[in-house]
């Protein structure tokens, strides 16, 4: 932390924010000043100093969604100069202002897409994901007391690959940063982690199934390869996910109708 | 199983991962006809007689086994399949990233920065824009060389001559060159996402491998095709 007296670092730095009323409000981006930010800040403590100030004059605090403000939670994000949470490949809340220098003009808006409509300014309504997931992206258990940790084996190379794609947040930065407006970063994250686990087997192909289905209905386009989602994915979940989507959902298909 | 089901398993056999498989499938198809293409054009460095005995060739393609030209048409039929199928895919395809995108007058974010996005390739950004040069350049070169509708250079005799007569005007080898390098680069791009799409992205170094095998065929393609033309413009071939 910088001493309290040591303000030789500190930035002024304009920022051009997006505000939109409410949903059906056209919106648009509206410059504030924002002087004698520290570099130890995170971004989003820099838009609650704004927001203060903002309070203080009777003017309307910008609106963002954030929670645990550790990285792990995936409420926050919003599209910083561009590019989905921002210069760092982490969350909005762990981006530090270090990354940013004194007289820049940091352009925010939200998380743009069809299936993601906004709320107010930067909050957008990340259901869709949510149905996605409730399409299918679970598996039916005996409930009751805990199995034994080892009671089903799982080869250690597909538990750390089940668990590097369980890490997926769901915070919508590869919808964001896709041309094409896909979720299959986010769905090929929750097919993997299922799919490589022997508890996820039963369901397999109609956890699938029935995700794709879901994700197409919500109005998100197609994957094309360009791997801007797994760029910008604070948690890194690998593109190969969604190779492995495409042959869970060819097979699921091919069984379904070979029957 | 309940109808329920049924309607969704209905839905997702039109869903974009079986729209993407089918672009990959007939882009394969398309990039075997490009590779047999290329290396047929070859045989014009073999003199007049090879080349038109090669063009001759195609029509007989399967003779005595196959009526004449029978052979040659079913390729062309699943050729055209392959076309039709990959366009109806794209523009589909294209219309739902539009909606998904949020895309207001061809705009989604309005920041001006951040437009070349973190990494993705000047390729990928021209694949649709590629996909209609490619179109429009396969009408003029049907009409050039499998119709003889159009014949810069002069009317000719024979396939060898309609090539030579054609590519010794500069702007004829120049239209093709423009053609190719949206085929390579549509190839480059295209070429790893059908792989992707197939499911052969299995790691971060898979896909790697994957990325340079596309450049590879897609130089490969690009160069093949350029090199009798642009000998024949600067003269080595008459």
């Amino acid at each position: 932390m910088t001493g309290s007296g040591d303000t030789s670092k500190d930035m002024d730095l304009k920022l051009r924010v997006w505000r939109q009323r409410g949903p059906k409000d056209d919106g648009a981006m509206v410059e504030y000043d924002v002087p004698a930010v520290s570099p130890d800040m995170s971004f989003l403590e820099m838009l609650d100093v704004l927001n203060e100030r903002l309070t203080l004059e009777d003017d309307d605090p910008i609106a963002f969604d954030h929670d645990c403000r550790e990285g792990i939670c995936g409420a926050c994000g919003v599209v910083i100069n561009g590019i989905a949470h921002g210069p760092e490949v982490t969350t909005t809340c762990q981006l530090h202002m270090r990354s940013f220098t004194d007289g820049d003009v940091i352009d925010i808006e939200p998380w743009r897409s069809g299936s993601f409509p906004v709320v107010k300014d930067l909050v957008v309504d990340r259901g869709s994901l949510d149905r996605i997931i409730q399409a299918g992206g679970y598996i039916s258990a005996p409930t009751g007391t805990a199995p034994d940790a080892h009671a089903v084996p799982v080869p250690k190379d597909d538990a750390d690959a089940a668990f590097d794609a369980a890490t997926c947040i769901g915070c919508g930065a590869c919808v964001a940063a896709c041309p094409n407006g896909s979720a299959m970063l986010f769905t090929a994250a929750k097919i993997t982690h299922l799919g490589l686990l022997p508890q996820g087997q039963p369901e397999r192909d109609s956890r699938v199934l029935d995700m794709v289905g879901q994700h197409d209905a919500e109005g998100f386009g197609g994957c094309s390869q360009i791997g801007e989602c797994t760029a910008v994915c604070p948690k890194g979940i690998s593109l190969s996910t969604i190779s492995r989507l495409n042959v869970d959902l060819l097979g699921a298909l091919r069984s379904t109708y070979a029957k | 199983m309940p109808a329920s089901t049924l309607t969704k398993h209905r839905a997702t056999v039109r869903s974009t991962v079986v729209l993407k498989a089918i672009m990959a499938i007939t882009g394969l198809v398309m990039i075997g006809f490009l590779l047999a293409h290329m290396a047929g054009n070859l045989w014009v460095f073999a003199g007049r007689e090879e080349f038109n005995d090669y063009a001759h060739h195609l029509r007989t393609l399967g003779e005595p086994m196959l009526p004449h030209k029978v052979l040659l048409w079913a390729l062309r039929i699943g050729l055209l399949l392959s076309v039709v199928l990959h366009v109806y895919s794209a523009i589909t395809l294209w219309k739902r990233a539009h909606v998904a995108s949020a895309r207001k007058g061809g705009t989604r974010y309005h920041t001006s920065k951040g437009q070349r996005g973190v990494q993705r390739s000047y390729a990928s950004f021209t694949m649709r824009y590629g996909g209609i040069v490619i179109t429009l350049f396969v009408i003029y070169h049907l009409l050039h060389f499998t119709g003889n509708q159009i014949h810069p250079g002069g009317a000719s005799s024979s396939p060898y001559d309609r090539v030579v007569n054609g590519f010794e005007i500069w702007w004829v080898w120049l239209s093709y060159v423009i053609a190719m390098v949206a085929i390579g680069l549509h190839l480059r791009h295209g070429l790893w996402a059908a792989a992707a799409s197939l499911g052969a992205n299995t790691s971060p170094r898979r896909r790697r491998q994957l990325n340079t095998g596309a450049i590879t065929i897609a130089v490969v393609i690009t160069v093949g095709f350029l090199l009798p033309p642009t000998l024949i413009l600067f003269g080595g071939i008459s």
